[in-house]
């Protein structure tokens, strides 16, 4: 069985709204659905990891390419 | 880390109201209470008739400043009204208008947006603070 994976394109939104909209997506998974996020916000990098860190919903993936930021987080 | 973050809104200009809606924003996607109280100026922003009006910048802003503002909305960036909205959808943020001001402004709860979830004095802002953080802007 494989675990759907959700995407979420924040790219060209400012600070705060790419933390704001995987809030609201990951809201709407499941426990153990993962959501990709990509974010062209220079803060999402921290901001992700503390916000991974704070909520429980676990950071599986971070990196960046070309000035885009992707995460892969698993909902708790 | 839930502990409650109280802001008192001051400022009524559309720079400060933003760096507030931020504030809230990344308060209510880590799971803290905030609770956001609308003093003088700010409160009047909040006025349904005018609330998606222009509010001007602070006067540091000067002209290169305005410029920056108005291109990040030009590129579609959610101004201060749709931030706050979107903060309430993910988290538990309460937005009270404080009853000197009300007075101040001559305005009942009816000319407000629907953002405004009541009006309270100073004592149960207090109260609702508990022993969290409080911020002025």
């Amino acid at each position: 069985m494989t675990i759907q994976l959700h995407r979420l394109d924040a790219r060209g939104l400012a600070c705060p709204m790419p933390i704001v909209k995987t809030a609201q997506a990951i809201a709407g998974l499941a426990s153990g659905e993962m959501l990709e996020v990509l974010a062209t916000d220079p803060g999402s990098m921290k901001d992700f990891v503390a916000w991974s860190r704070t909520t429980g919903h676990e950071l599986v993936e971070q990196s960046e390419e070309g000035g885009v930021f992707r995460f892969v987080l698993r909902r708790k | 880390m839930s502990e409650p973050l109280a802001i008192s809104l001051f400022s009524g200009t559309d720079d400060r109201l933003n760096a507030a809606a931020v504030l809230v924003a990344g308060a209510a996607a880590l799971g803290r209470p905030v609770h956001l109280f609308l003093q003088y100026w700010a409160l009047d922003a909040f006025r349904a008739d005018r609330i998606d009006a222009d509010h001007g910048l602070a006067p540091e802003a000067g002209e290169s400043g305005a410029a920056a503002v108005k291109r990040l909305r030009a590129e579609g960036q959610a101004g201060w009204a749709e931030t706050l909205r979107q903060a309430k959808d993910i988290g538990a943020v309460d937005i009270q208008a404080c009853s000197l001001s009300m007075d101040l402004l001559q305005i009942t709860q009816s000319d407000l947006d629907p953002l405004v979830d009541g009006v309270e004095g100073v004592t149960a802002f207090w109260m609702a603070a508990e022993t969290g953080q409080v911020v002025f802007i």
